[in-house]
C-alpha cells in the first residue's frame, strides 16, 4: 500500500471564495432568522401550542442524527480494520463533527430563551434524557477531535485504534439517546415503541454515508483530486444496504404498530391520512428516498457517479421528509387523553382531527441554515488542516483489500 | 375563552370578585371550600411533604358552557388583560380549558375542566433538562421560570397537554403572578393563594357560581373535605393506565 | 518588568476609560424607597440586593417560603418612582428605581421581562390577600 498523503485544500480560486460565500449567506441568513424569532417571540413561527417542535426540530434531529452516521466510515476502517476506509478517517471525522456543530446551533437557536445557555450548561437533571444528551454530543465533540488528532499526529498512531473504539461505542449511545428523546414519551402514541432508538441508529448509518459519500464526491471533484472507483463502489454498496435497513425497520415499526389497537388512530394518520404527512411518507420518504435510491445503487446507474451522486441527495430528502413525519406528524395527531371518550369540544384543540402546522419562512431558513454552519465546518477544515488525502485513486487505496 | 373586555368575562369577574371578597373573609357555606385558615403555613415556614394538594372535579356537577372555572383563572393569573397581541389562537396561553366528552359505547354526555394534573410522577418533570419542571414538596408541579430555558419538551411529554409556551412579550402581568416569552407556563393551583391558605381561584370561582363541582385540599389529611369525598364515592384519574398518580381526580367519567 | 509594563498599559487604559465614562455620564440619581429606610441598610443593599433577591426567588419557587423582607414584591411596592405627570413608571422607564444604577454600571437584568416592575393595584383578585 501506498503511503497515503494528506494536504489542505488550495484556496485562492474564485471557486472556492464562491463556496464560501454562498454558505456564509445562509449561515447569516439563519442568524437573522434566529435574531427576527427570538426578538419578536415565536408568535412569528407556524410553531404553537400543539405543534411545539417545528421545522428547526426536523433539521436539528436529522443532522445530530446524521452526524453519528458520518462517523461510520471512520470506524469501519479503525474498528473494523478495513485498510480501504483508513484515508477517509479524518474527513469523516470531521464531517461528524461539523454535521453535529450545526444541528446543535438549530437546536439551540431554537429555544425559547438561547439566552440561559448558560443556565442549560450548569443546571443539570440527571433524569433527562435531555440532559443526557447534552453530555452525550459534547463527549462527541470531545472525543472525535481527540480521535482526529491521534489520526493526525504520528506520535499517537498508536492509541488510535482504542480512540477509535470509544468514538464507535459513543456514538452508538449517542443516537440511541436521540433517538429515546422521542422513545420516552410515552404518552404519544407515534412515538411509544422501543424500536424507535435502533431505528434511529440505522437511519444514521443512512443519513450519515450518504452526506459522506456526497461530500467526498463534490470535494474530490472541485479539487481535482483523483477518486478512484474502488471507494465509490464499496460506499455505495454499503450505502445501499443501510436504506434498505432503514426500510425494514420503518416496516417493522408500522406493522407492529397495527398489531395494537391503540395505535390503529395514529397509523391510518401517517399511512392513509389526506395530510402532508401521508404524502411525504409515501412519496418522498419511501419512493424518492428508499426505493429509487436502492433501484440507482443496485443498477447499471449506480457505475455512474453522477447517479450515485443523485441517490444519495434522494436519500437525504428522503430522510429529511422522515423526520418530518417523525416529529410533526407525531405531533399533529391529537393526544388521546380521554380513551374510549369522543370529544366533542375543547378550546385547546383536543376536538381537532389532526394539528395542522405551516412553517414559516423565518424558521425554515433557520433550520436550512444547520446544514450551511455544516458544510462551512467542513470547508473550512479541509481548508485549514490536512484532512483530504492527495489522492484516492485506487493504486493508492491498497487494491488488494477485498471485503 | 372569552376575550379580554367582552361582556361574559366582565360579568364573570365581577360576580367572582363579589365572591371573592366573601371567600376571603372565609364565611361561605360551611363545608364546601373552607380549608382551615389556622392551618395555613407560617410564611417563613418551607412546605413539606406532609401534605399533598388536589382537586376532585364532580363532572356530574359540571355545567356545560360554563366557563367560571377558566375565566377565574385567566383573571387571576392575569391572562386576559390585553396581553399575547400577536399570537394566534393556537398560541396563546390556556392553563385550564373546558372539555365537553361523549363516551363513545353510551353515549353519555359530561363537561369538564382539564389542567394541570400534579401527577406524582410527573413526565415533565422527568424530562425537562434544566430541573426547571419540578415537584414542590407539598405535589404541586411547577415551572421554576427561571431556569427554563424554553425547549418545549416538557410539553411534549405531558399526557394532558397542561403547558403552554409565551409567544411573545407580554407587559401586563401581575405582581404575584409573573410570565413571560420564551418559556413554558402551566397551571400552579394558584400556588400564591395557596400558601397563604386560600382556594385556588378556579375551585372558588365554581363554588361561587353555585356548583361547587371542585373540592381542593390535602389529600394527605383524612379529614379534609377532599379527602372524604374521594373516599365516600369512586373517582378516576384520567389516562390511569399511565400510573402517574395525578393529584386531579374525576368523579363521573 | 514586560508584565509591569503591561499593568502600566492596562491601569492607564482603565483610568482613562473610567475619566471620560465619568465626565460624559452623569453620576446617578437614585431614588429613594418610600420609607425612611431600606429592609437593610443601604451600603448593604448596595453592594449585595442581588445576593439576597436572587436567594429568596429561590426559597420562593421552591420551599414555598414567602417572607417579605427580600421579596421582590416588596422592593416594587416600595421602590417607586413617579414620572412628570405623576405616573409610576415602570423599567422600561430609565428613571424606575433598579435602573437607576443599572444602565450607569451596564446591568442588564431579565427579571421585569416576566414580574410586574410596578405595584399591581389594589381591588385586583389576589391582592386581597397578596399582599400583607
Ligand atoms: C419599606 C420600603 C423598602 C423596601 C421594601 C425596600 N427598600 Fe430599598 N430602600 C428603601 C429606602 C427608603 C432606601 C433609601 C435608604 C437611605 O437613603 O438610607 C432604600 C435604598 C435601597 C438601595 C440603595 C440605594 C442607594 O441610594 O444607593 C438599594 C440598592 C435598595 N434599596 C434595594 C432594595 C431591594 C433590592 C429591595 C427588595 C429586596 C428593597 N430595596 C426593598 C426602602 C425600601
Ligand atoms: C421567565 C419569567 C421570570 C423571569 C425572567 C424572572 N422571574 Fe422571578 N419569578 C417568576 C415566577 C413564575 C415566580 C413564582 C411566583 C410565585 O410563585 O408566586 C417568580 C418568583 C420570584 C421571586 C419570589 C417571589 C417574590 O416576588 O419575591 C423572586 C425573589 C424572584 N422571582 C426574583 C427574580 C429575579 C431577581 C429575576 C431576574 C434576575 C427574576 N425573578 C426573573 C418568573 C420569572
Ligand atoms: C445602587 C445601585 C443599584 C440599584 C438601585 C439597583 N441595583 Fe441591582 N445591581 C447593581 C450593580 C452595580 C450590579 C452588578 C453587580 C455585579 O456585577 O457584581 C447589580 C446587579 C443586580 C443583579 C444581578 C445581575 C446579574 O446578572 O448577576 C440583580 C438581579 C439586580 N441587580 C436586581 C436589582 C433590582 C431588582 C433592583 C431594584 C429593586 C436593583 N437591582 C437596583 C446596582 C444597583
Amino acid at each position: 500500500m501506498n503511503k497515503i498523503n494528506y494536504q489542505e485544500i488550495e484556496g485562492s480560486s474564485s471557486g472556492f471564495i464562491a463556496l464560501l460565500g454562498i454558505l456564509g449567506i445562509f449561515v447569516l441568513a439563519g442568524l437573522g432568522a434566529t435574531y427576527y424569532m427570538e426578538h419578536n417571540g415565536h408568535y412569528v413561527t407556524g410553531m404553537n401550542n400543539q405543534i411545539v417542535w417545528g421545522l428547526p426540530h426536523v433539521f436539528a434531529v436529522f443532522l445530530i442524527v446524521a452526524a453519528s452516521g458520518a462517523l461510520n466510515v471512520a470506524s469501519i476502517g479503525t474498528v473494523f480494520g478495513k485498510t480501504l476506509y483508513k484515508p477517509l478517517g479524518r474527513l469523516s471525522s470531521l464531517l461528524a463533527i461539523a454535521l453535529l456543530a450545526g444541528g446543535l446551533a438549530v437546536l439551540l437557536l431554537d429555544l425559547g430563551r438561547p439566552d440561559r445557555l448558560i443556565v442549560a450548561m450548569t443546571y443539570y437533571n440527571f433524569k433527562s434524557i435531555f440532559a443526557w444528551n447534552i453530555i452525550l454530543y459534547s463527549g462527541f465533540f470531545g472525543i472525535t477531535i481527540v480521535y482526529v488528532w491521534m489520526m493526525m499526529e504520528k506520535r499517537m498512531n498508536k492509541y488510535y485504534r482504542p480512540a477509535g473504539m470509544a468514538a464507535f461505542i459513543w456514538r452508538l449511545i449517542l443516537t440511541t439517546g436521540t433517538g429515546s428523546i422521542f422513545g420516552f414519551l410515552v404518552a404519544r402514541s407515534a412515538y411509544d415503541a422501543a424500536i424507535m432508538a435502533p431505528m434511529f441508529i440505522i437511519m444514521s448509518f443512512s443519513f450519515g454515508l450518504a452526506i459522506f459519500l456526497l461530500v467526498l464526491m463534490l470535494g474530490y471533484n472541485w479539487t481535482n483530486r483523483p477518486l478512484g472507483d474502488a471507494i465509490i463502489y464499496r460506499l455505495k454498496n454499503l450505502l445501499g444496504v443501510f436504506v434498505a435497513a432503514v426500510m425494514y425497520f420503518v416496516l417493522v415499526f408500522h406493522l407492529t404498530n397495527l398489531y395494537e389497537t391503540e395505535h390503529h388512530g395514529v397509523e391510518r394518520f401517517i399511512l392513509a391520512g389526506n395530510t402532508i404527512h401521508t404524502t411525504l411518507f409515501w412519496v418522498v420518504q419511501i419512493i424518492i428516498g428508499s426505493i429509487v435510491p436502492l433501484i440507482i445503487l443496485y443498477s447499471k446507474l449506480g457505475r455512474s457517479r453522477m447517479w450515485v451522486g443523485m441517490a444519495s441527495l434522494f436519500i437525504i430528502i428522503g430522510g429529511i421528509a422522515q423526520m418530518y413525519v417523525i416529529i410533526i406528524g407525531g405531533q399533529a395527531y391529537p393526544l388521546n387523553i380521554f380513551p374510549g371518550m369522543e370529544v366533542l369540544s375543547s378550546s385547546f384543540g383536543d376536538a381537532a382531527a389532526y394539528h395542522a402546522y405551516s412553517p414559516s419562512l423565518a424558521e425554515t431558513v433557520l433550520g436550512v441554515s444547520g446544514i450551511a454552519i455544516a458544510l462551512l465546518i467542513v470547508v473550512l477544515g479541509v481548508r485549514v488542516l490536512k484532512f483530504m488525502p492527495d489522492s484516492l485513486a485506487d493504486k493508492d487505496v491498497d487494491p488488494h483489500q477485498k471485503a | 375563552m372569552s376575550k379580554p373586555g367582552s361582556e361574559t368575562s366582565k360579568i364573570s369577574r365581577r360576580k367572582f370578585l363579589g365572591t371573592g371578597i366573601t371567600v376571603a373573609g372565609m364565611s361561605v357555606a360551611p363545608g364546601v371550600s373552607l380549608i382551615n385558615v389556622a392551618e395555613a403555613r407560617p410564611l417563613d415556614q418551607p412546605v413539606s411533604s406532609k401534605q399533598r394538594w388536589g382537586i376532585l372535579v364532580d363532572a356530574n356537577k359540571c355545567s356545560k358552557g360554563c366557563t367560571s372555572c377558566v375565566d377565574a383563572c385567566f383573571t387571576e393569573n392575569g391572562l386576559n388583560r390585553g396581553d399575547e397581541q400577536h399570537s394566534r389562537p393556537g398560541q396563546k396561553a390556556q392553563w385550564i380549558r373546558k372539555i365537553d366528552l361523549r363516551d363513545k359505547a353510551t353515549g353519555h354526555e359530561v363537561s369538564l375542566p382539564l389542567f394541570c394534573q400534579h401527577c406524582e410522577h410527573p413526565p415533565c418533570t422527568d424530562v425537562c433538562p434544566t430541573g426547571a419542571s419540578f415537584k414542590r414538596k407539598d405535589g404541586l408541579v411547577l415551572v421554576d421560570k427561571h431556569i427554563c430555558i424554553g425547549c418545549r419538551y416538557c410539553m411534549m411529554a405531558c399526557p394532558y397537554k397542561a403547558r403552554s409556551f409565551i409567544h411573545e412579550e407580554l407587559t401586563h402581568q401581575f405582581e404575584y403572578a409573573p410570565r413571560g416569552k420564551g418559556t413554558v407556563e402551566g397551571c400552579t393551583l394558584c400556588v400564591h393563594r395557596v400558601d397563604q391558605g386560600r382556594n385556588p381561584a378556579c375551585v372558588d370561582a365554581c363554588n361561587a357560581a353555585g356548583h361547587k363541582a371542585m373540592y381542593f385540599g390535602d389529600l394527605k389529611d383524612s379529614n379534609s373535605e377532599v379527602s372524604k369525598q374521594l373516599k365516600m364515592h369512586s373517582s378516576k384519574a384520567i389516562r390511569a393506565d399511565l400510573e402517574l398518580n395525578p393529584g386531579i381526580r374525576y368523579r363521573g367519567i | 518588568m514586560k508584565y509591569l509594563r503591561m499593568m502600566l498599559v492596562l491601569l492607564t487604559v482603565v483610568l482613562l476609560g473610567n475619566t471620560i465614562v465619568l465626565a460624559d455620564v452623569p453620576k446617578p440619581v437614585i431614588p429613594k424607597g418610600n420609607a425612611e429606610e431600606c429592609v437593610l441598610p443601604k451600603e448593604e443593599m448596595r453592594v449585595d440586593h442581588m445576593n439576597y433577591i436572587l436567594h429568596q426567588r429561590d426559597e420562593t419557587m421552591h420551599r414555598g417560603i414567602r417572607t417579605k423582607k427580600f421579596s421582590l414584591k416588596g422592593c416594587i411596592d416600595c421602590h417607586t418612582v413617579k414620572d412628570d405627570a405623576g405616573k409610576i413608571v415602570s423599567y422600561k422607564d430609565k428613571k424606575h428605581f433598579c435602573n437607576s444604577c443599572h444602565t450607569y454600571a451596564a446591568v442588564n437584568i431579565d427579571c421585569f421581562e416576566c414580574h410586574a416592575s410596578t405595584p399591581t393595584a389594589k381591588g385586583t383578585i389576589s391582592s386581597t390577600g397578596g399582599k400583607k
